[in-house]
């Protein structure tokens, strides 16, 4: 096999898998922060509770973002070398401020929020998760700008002598439209997952009529914040679509399945495309849509495929510029559906809010609304990544000339398998607690060593 | 500022922050080895957890910023050196992984297997982490096989050599006894005994080791040739905290003994970065294919950028890295009632 499809699959498998617990982290965050505010303010036991229960799922995640995370920052000199070489003088920056500034923050913090409950003051315990929560937060900045960069390069020139692009404006960096884009969407989806995730355990209790005040107000507060940021999410990834469209045309193209370049262009709602998921064989369209989408008016041109293909071939020289449909198209399609599914039903979650939602006959089906986000966040990576294919660097680098090239068919079956079997491992643990803490309910979460095993080697306790 | 300075003074900040992981997740690493050993019963486990417990983490962030520095400022040394010890690197990044998820997850279910496989997870971890960074720095100081054109051209096998090994078994020694000493100053009563008897052998172990990988770095390396005869303060101090560490682990000095060993850490790891420098990557191929930091660095731009923001940021995280350690500086008990899990 060959090393440089084995890379690509690693890193996509190890990156998809990093932010499967991101997004709920940066999210839930924000709400056990709110909550132990509340309880702070108020003195009132549920909100304690509450801050404890959402934190116990909280940490449980959190752990797996961290353990996965060191990964990500290793892959890209190993697997990456050339990629590294060649952008090491512009990337490398975002990614050391980013553990200086953001993860310093977070793990000392919540090393503080753990552990200093009773022992730190309680001003300063209440401080800790807030600087935590931000500091996941800000992590997120840094590695979008980073990500940003790759997708829309700004201040650099090229080094005539290397042939490599070099920063030569950091203030550009740091403001790349792109980055910020990015960084306003993903903070809105780890709030919208964490309401949801929020709201299906939460319906699972209700519909078992356990804890029912607990989980009422839990409920309340999620259905509330995850209507707003189900709309922002719609709100800045409709301005997202737009700037693709300036800065990755073919991208655009790409997710619209929009082979030829049309005025007004039409949106598919369903295209069949053949295997190599780049030649259409049917498609149903509505007339205006994406040109609605990319410009704001029903009537501006879209390129199409063909003709941005033709237009590459002549900029950068003979090759494949086209990347693969399949996964744009549907991924998008997928996202946006989840969106839009977000928003409905949270209105509905808050209508039921006003009669008792233990009565609510369909509650026992909520807790599947907890995968939608999931669903979404990975498809929406899926899209943004792989459309910026053949490119790992925008227009001036290819994922071809990116991998290291020392690296073995053997080695890479290693640590693919590797990854494979821990991560698979560590998938089960997590599921299998997270559901536990999600089930046991708020009471189990108050007494930490509720579950203090006898001794582990004979002895007494 | 001259290119020239803003190489070296990088250089010296990843010495620093490799300085500061050394130091800090030294006694990690060697509390996670100790963990099945040191504690009979899942409490006293415990408790030797929780004696790392708050600050783990952000001991650990100090590795991924070494990193991202290396990225940022030496981006040649980044890509040679982590695709080069790919296999290495990923053996580091498995012990690490499990070592890190066990701490949070052992405690969280009751069954005595479960919470009996996470805790040897915690010590294979973290046995292995430290066996793979020894092993690392011997094969930095001592050369490996590099091309023309930046590229390693050894395989894993190639970093096991016999220097690479007392590397990395000096290291576990070291940093088994520099985790046996914060854990007779964390902990109390008959575990702190216990610790204090481990470091008490454990102190021969490094000891040994230590004058193993004296004697084998003037055969393996060009330390002769680069710092001389007398390979000056640094290195000496080292070795000498190291015996006199002795004493005080004898005499139950708690306090003297941790700093005295942390300081044979922080200096043998300075050695192996000056008998480096300016090379960062030595070519055992030819010598005029190392990496150095003048061939493998960033741009003057960007290492300035960077400087500005090293200099604001990296004393703040001192302050309040430093601040929890002062939080967390009460010995911790195996009674019930305190445990936080
Ligand atoms: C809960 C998750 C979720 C939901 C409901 C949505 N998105 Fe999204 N989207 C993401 C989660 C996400 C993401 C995984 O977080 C991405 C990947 C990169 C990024 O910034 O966010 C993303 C990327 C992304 C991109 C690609 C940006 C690029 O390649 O530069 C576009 C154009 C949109 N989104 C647009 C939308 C629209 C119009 C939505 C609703 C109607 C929408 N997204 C809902
Ligand atoms: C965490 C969320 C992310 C997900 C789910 C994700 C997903 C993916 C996927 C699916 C690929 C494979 C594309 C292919 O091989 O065709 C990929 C490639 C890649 N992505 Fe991302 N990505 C994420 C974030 C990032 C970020 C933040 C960066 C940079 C800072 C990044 C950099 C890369 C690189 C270097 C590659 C490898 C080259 C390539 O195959 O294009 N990714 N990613
Ligand atoms: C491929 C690029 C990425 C790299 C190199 C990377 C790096 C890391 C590292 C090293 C950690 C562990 C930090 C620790 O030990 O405390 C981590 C965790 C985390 N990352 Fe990523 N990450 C990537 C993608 C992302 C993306 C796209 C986001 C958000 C949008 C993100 C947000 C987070 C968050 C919130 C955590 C939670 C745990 C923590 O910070 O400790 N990461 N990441």
């Amino acid at each position: 096999m060959d090393p440089l499809i084995l890379s690509r699959w690693q890193f996509a498998m190890t990156s998809i898998y990093h932010f499967l617990f991101v997004p709920l982290t940066l999210g839930l965050g924000w709400f056990v922060a709110f909550m132990q505010t509340r309880y702070y303010q108020t003195k009132d036991e549920t909100f304690h509770k509450m801050a404890k229960f959402w934190g116990k799922l909280f940490l449980i995640n959190f752990a797996m973002g961290v353990v996965t995370g060191i990964v990500q920052e290793f892959q890209f000199g190993m697997n990456w070398s050339e990629y590294s070489r060649f952008v090491g003088d512009i990337f490398g920056a975002p990614l050391a401020i980013e553990a200086l500034l953001a993860f310093f923050l977070e793990s000392i913090f919540l090393g503080v929020w753990i552990f200093g409950e009773g022992k730190v003051p309680e001003k300063v315990h209440l401080a800790a998760i807030w600087l935590a929560a931000i500091g996941s937060n800000l992590s997120a900045l840094w590695i979008l700008l980073a990500n940003g960069w790759m997708q829309h390069p700004v201040g650099y020139v090229i080094d005539p002598t290397t042939g490599r692009p070099m920063l030569n404006d950091f203030l550009a960096l740091i403001t790349n439209p792109k980055g910020w884009l990015f960084f306003g969407h993903t903070i809105a989806v780890g709030l919208a997952m964490a309401s949801f995730v929020i709201l299906g355990v939460s319906a699972y209790h209700l519909a078992r009529k356990s804890n029912v005040d607990f989980f009422k107000r839990s409920f309340q507060i999620a259905a509330i914040v995850g209507l707003v940021a189900a709309l922002l999410v719609i709100i800045d990834g409709d301005e997202q679509g737009k700037y693709v469209y300036e800065t990755q045309p073919m991208k655009m193209a790409s997710i619209e399945a929009l082979w030829n370049t049309e005025q007004p262009a039409s949106f598919s709602i369903l295209t069949i495309g053949d295997l190599s998921g780049k030649k259409e064989v049917w498609s149903l369209r509505v007339p205006g849509v994406t040109s609605l989408l990319a410009c704001n008016n029903l009537t501006c041109a879209v390129q199409g495929v063909n003709d941005i293909q033709a237009q590459y071939q002549q900029q950068y020289g003979p090759g494949d510029y086209i990347p693969l449909m399949v996964f744009t198209y549907w991924g998008f399609r997928f996202m946006i559906t989840v969106g839009f599914l977000m928003v409905i039903l949270a209105v509905i979650f808050l209508f039921a809010l006003r009669g008792d939602l233990t009565k609510v006959k369909w509650m026992k089906w909520v807790p599947w609304v907890i995968v939608l986000p999931y669903i979404a966040t990975t498809s929406g990576w899926i899209v943004t990544e792989i459309g910026r294919q053949p490119w790992i660097v925008q227009g001036l680098l290819k994922v071809q000339d990116a991998v290291s090239p020392n690296l073995t068919t053997v080695d890479l079956l290693i640590s693919l398998i590797g990854y494979v079997v821990v991560y698979g491992t560590l998938a089960v643990a997590d599921f299998y607690l997270m559901k536990k803490y999600a089930i046991l309910g708020p009471d189990a979460a108050m007494t930490e060593s509720v579950d203090a095993a006898p001794s582990v080697i004979g002895g007494q306790d | 500022m001259s290119h020239e300075f803003l190489q070296v003074l990088w250089f010296i900040l990843i010495v620093v922050l490799w300085v500061g992981f050394y130091f800090l997740e030294g006694f990690d690493f060697g509390v996670g080895m100790l963990l099945p050993f040191l504690g009979k019963k899942d409490q006293e486990r415990r408790a030797i957890i929780n004696a790392i417990g708050p600050t783990w983490d952000g001991n650990e962030v100090w590795l991924i910023t070494a990193g991202g520095a290396m990225f940022a400022a030496f981006p040649q040394w980044y890509a040679t050196l982590f695709s080069g010890f790919y296999l290495a690197l990923f053996l580091l990044l498995v012990a690490l992984i499990i070592r890190g998820i066990s701490f949070e997850y052992r405690s969280k279910d009751a069954s005595p297997k479960w919470r009996a496989t996470f805790d040897w997870m915690i010590a294979v971890g973290s046995f292995l982490a430290a066996l793979l960074l020894g092993v690392a720095f011997a094969n930095l100081a001592e050369g490996v096989p590099i091309n023309a054109k930046m590229m390693y051209t050894g395989n894993l096998f190639t970093l096991l050599n016999p220097y690479g090994l007392i590397g990395g078994l000096t290291t576990v020694s070291v940093f088994l006894l520099h985790g046996a000493n914060f854990l007779s100053l964390k902990l109390e009563d008959e575990l702190r005994e216990r610790a204090n008897a481990f470091a008490k052998k454990l102190y021969i172990a490094a000891v040994v080791l230590n004058l193993i990988l004296l004697i084998t770095t003037y055969i393996f390396t060009d330390i002769y040739a680069h710092l001389g005869l007398n390979p000056g303060i640094v290195p000496i101090v080292g070795l000498l905290a190291l015996l006199v560490s002795g004493y005080f682990i004898n005499r139950k000095q708690e306090g003297w003994a941790f700093i005295l060993v942390a300081v044979n850490i922080v200096f043998t790891l300075i050695t192996f970065f000056m008998i480096m420098f300016p090379r960062v990557m030595i070519s055992s191929t030819d010598p005029s294919y190392s990496l150095t930091i003048y061939n493998a660095s960033s741009s003057a731009y960007t290492l300035s950028v960077m400087s500005i923001v090293a200099l604001i940021f990296v004393p703040i995280v001192l302050i309040y890295q430093g601040w929890t350690y002062y939080m967390f500086r009460k010995r911790i008990t195996t009674k019930k009632e305190s445990l936080v899990y």
